[in-house]
């Protein structure tokens, strides 16, 4: 049986996300890039956010690849 | 410009990549039995993974730095690409193509040549495409060589070697379903990777209606209307009027039909992500399953340019792109630059990899498009037609390192000249255009046959070659750019000399076709062409699909997303 597209996906994006979320939290918010611009640094931590939205995309991808593995085992009837 | 810091995370986000490329590979190897799972995957994707490989497949990393170029160059018209350039042609390969691909049991678009017309216009494609799509993943490693040299400081040869090897792993192992799930992975990586980019970068600018503004400025400063990078048709009424130097008709002609539907109805490497999905119906929903992202990604590539390039103008900003030796700004690098501005450690690796993910599955759609193409289209009918299915899995394999050494050549061929790269373009014009004739009257019209074919194909790829070389873009000289043989026309762009070849190669092919196949053989229309033409095929019954999931009805809901785009952004 090939393997479910739906587990890499969740395992990359699961790992990537938590990498995001540790920098983000060693990190702190993101550094003002241009002193003339402050506009420009975000002014929040970037990585924890987008690191926690990767984590949850994850989550779902891993979700529904375990919700198909079930429906396989149950099998036809 | 100042090469980019990376940090323990970014090395580490992708170092977690690689692994993960070639654990799929790894992983995959078990399911290879056949030459049929190698070239094919068996024929068992599901639709939505054939669809985002389909659409990844065309995604390389040039599309989005090239489109993020053209957004700062062009402004919102370079949605153009997407929204008139794909979409429709999309609709019409899933509903009106896709049977005659999948259903005839072709393994390759040569194959259906052969199939529906004769040998002979079966091997000038196989054999113009193999060449075409080497060449075109020389293309693409030069460009990521050059890329992670200019950014990173890497070695040149060292990153072009690295990726070629670790393609080459995976696509052996794995053959065509470890490219597709690469593929995917690579969607999702650009999604995440560019969504705070632009994210971040609308907020800098202050929304979309920040954005605007500082795009009148840009407009202003070139002598256009204030909405000429933001409105995508309103000036389209003339090449004077948009920075693009097009108009409406021509971008319609040569780039909404021709150049469009050349591409993404006849290229195998597109093509091939759909037939390998797991049944007819999966087959005709998964380019439209790709329409929907791929009318979406003007927010993710183009974008970004045009928040560069109103940045630029800004008083204050601190923002400015590098020149280039002649002094215009290198657009090449606004991807690049934006992600230095506002990406911290972390997410720069993200978008770091997202990129060289790429460039990675652009090079391995071009090699498991050869190696298909070469041991089945090739190797099997003129070299060795009698051998066992085990034997032609492993000249797949055998292919597969050949496509990945050639690649390497012409990255190498192609740095040394790099005016290649504007031949190239040329090429895949030459090629593509007249193709799609080829194939509408092949598919539609019964009369048509393999002496017509060939001689349409043959003439129209000349049509192509002499139209280019009778015309020059303003402000270009002769040579590369054309006006070879003498110059007759000048067009006000190159893009608009770009769609007018197209149109000229589409039409003689279109024209010499039909002459050719009405002058010869009658007894060619008399062949079994049932599976093969639309009037001879049965319509294909619906399926168990529910109505809102059939391929007629899903196209038509694209097509009135793509035109309620095109009013949004008039």
């Amino acid at each position: 049986m090939t393997l479910d597209i739906r587990l890499p996906i969740g395992l990359l994006f699961g790992l990537l996300g938590a990498l995001l979320v540790v920098q983000g939290c060693l990190g702190g918010p993101s550094p003002v890039r241009d002193a003339a611009r402050p506009g420009a640094g975000a002014g929040f931590n970037v990585d924890l956010v987008w690191g926690s939205v990767m984590l949850v995309f994850a989550g779902g991808m891993l979700l529904f690849a375990r919700r198909q593995a079930i429906r396989r085992r149950q099998g036809p009837g | 410009m100042t090469t980019m810091h990376l940090g323990a995370v970014d090395w580490a986000i992708m170092s977690v990549y690689f692994g993960f490329v070639l654990g799929i590979g790894i992983v995959l190897k078990r399911s290879i039995k056949t030459s049929g799972d190698f070239f094919l995957s068996g024929r068992a994707m599901p639709a939505w993974v054939a669809g985002l490989a389909f659409m990844s497949a065309n995604l390389g990393a040039q599309e989005v730095i090239g489109m993020a170029a053209s957004g700062a160059k062009y402004g919102m018209a370079t949605s153009h690409f997407y929204w008139v350039g794909a979409v429709p042609a999309m609709v019409f390969l899933a509903v009106y193509m896709m049977p005659f691909y999948y259903g005839s049991h072709a393994r390759s678009v040569p194959e259906y040549l052969r199939l529906r017309f004769d040998e002979k216009t079966r091997g000038f494609n196989a054999i113009s495409f193999s060449v075409m799509t080497v060449m075109s993943s020389g293309i693409s490693m030069y460009a990521m060589g050059l890329l992670l040299h200019m950014l990173l400081g890497w070695n040149f040869s060292l990153s072009m070697w690295m990726c070629a090897l670790i393609v080459l792993a995976y696509v052996c192992l794995g053959g065509l379903t470890s490219a597709i799930y690469n593929e995917v992975l690579q969607f999702f990586l650009i999604v995440f990777g560019f969504l705070p980019l632009v994210l971040l970068g609308l907020h800098d600018v202050g929304g979309w209606s920040g954005l605007q503004a500082g795009l009148a400025r840009v407009a202003a400063s070139q002598g256009f209307a204030p909405g000429a990078w933001s409105e995508s048709w309103r000036f389209m009424d003339s090449t004077s009027h948009n920075p693009m130097g097009v108009e409406w008709f021509g971008m319609v002609m040569g780039l909404g039909f021709v150049l469009s539907f050349g591409y993404w109805c006849t290229d195998f490497l597109i093509v091939q992500r759909a037939m390998a999905a797991e049944s007819m119906s999966a087959a005709r929903r998964a380019p439209l399953i790709a329409a929907l992202p791929k009318m979406l990604f003007p927010f993710l590539v183009i974008v970004p340019g045009m928040i560069a390039i109103a940045l630029t103008h800004e008083a204050g900003s601190g923002f400015s792109l590098p020149a280039k030796p002649d002094g215009t700004p290198n657009f090449d690098l606004v991807i690049p630059v934006m992600l230095g501005r506002y990406f911290p450690n972390g997410l720069l690796g993200l978008g770091l990899t997202a990129l060289i993910a790429s460039f990675m599955s652009g090079m391995a759609g071009n090699v498991t498009a050869f190696n298909t193409v070469w041991t089945n289209d090739i190797y099997q009918p003129y070299i060795r037609p009698t051998a066992s299915d085990a034997h032609y899995l492993w000249m797949g394999r055998l292919a597969t390192v050949a496509g990945v050494v050639l690649s390497l050549g012409a990255g190498y061929l192609v740095a040394q000249f790099n005016n290649i790269m504007d031949v190239l373009q040329l090429v895949f014009a030459f090629i593509n255009a007249p193709l799609f004739a080829t194939f509408l009257l092949g598919m539609f019209w019964t009369r048509a046959n393999g002496h017509g074919a060939f001689t349409g194909l043959v003439t129209g790829t000349l049509a192509a070659g002499l139209h280019h070389g009778m015309t020059l873009p303003a402000h270009a000289s002769t040579g590369v750019k054309g006006g070879w043989l003498a110059v007759l026309h000048v067009y006000p762009s190159e893009m608009a000399q770009n769609f007018w070849t197209a149109i000229f190669a589409w039409s003689a092919c279109f024209l010499v076709t039909i002459v050719v196949s009405l002058t010869t053989g009658r007894g060619a229309a008399r062949r079994d062409l049932s599976g093969l033409v639309y009037s001879q095929t049965p319509r294909v019954a619906g399926d168990a699909d529910p109505w809102y999931l059939r391929p007629g009805a899903l196209g038509l809901l694209a097509l009135s997303a793509v035109v309620a785009l095109n009013i949004l952004f008039w």
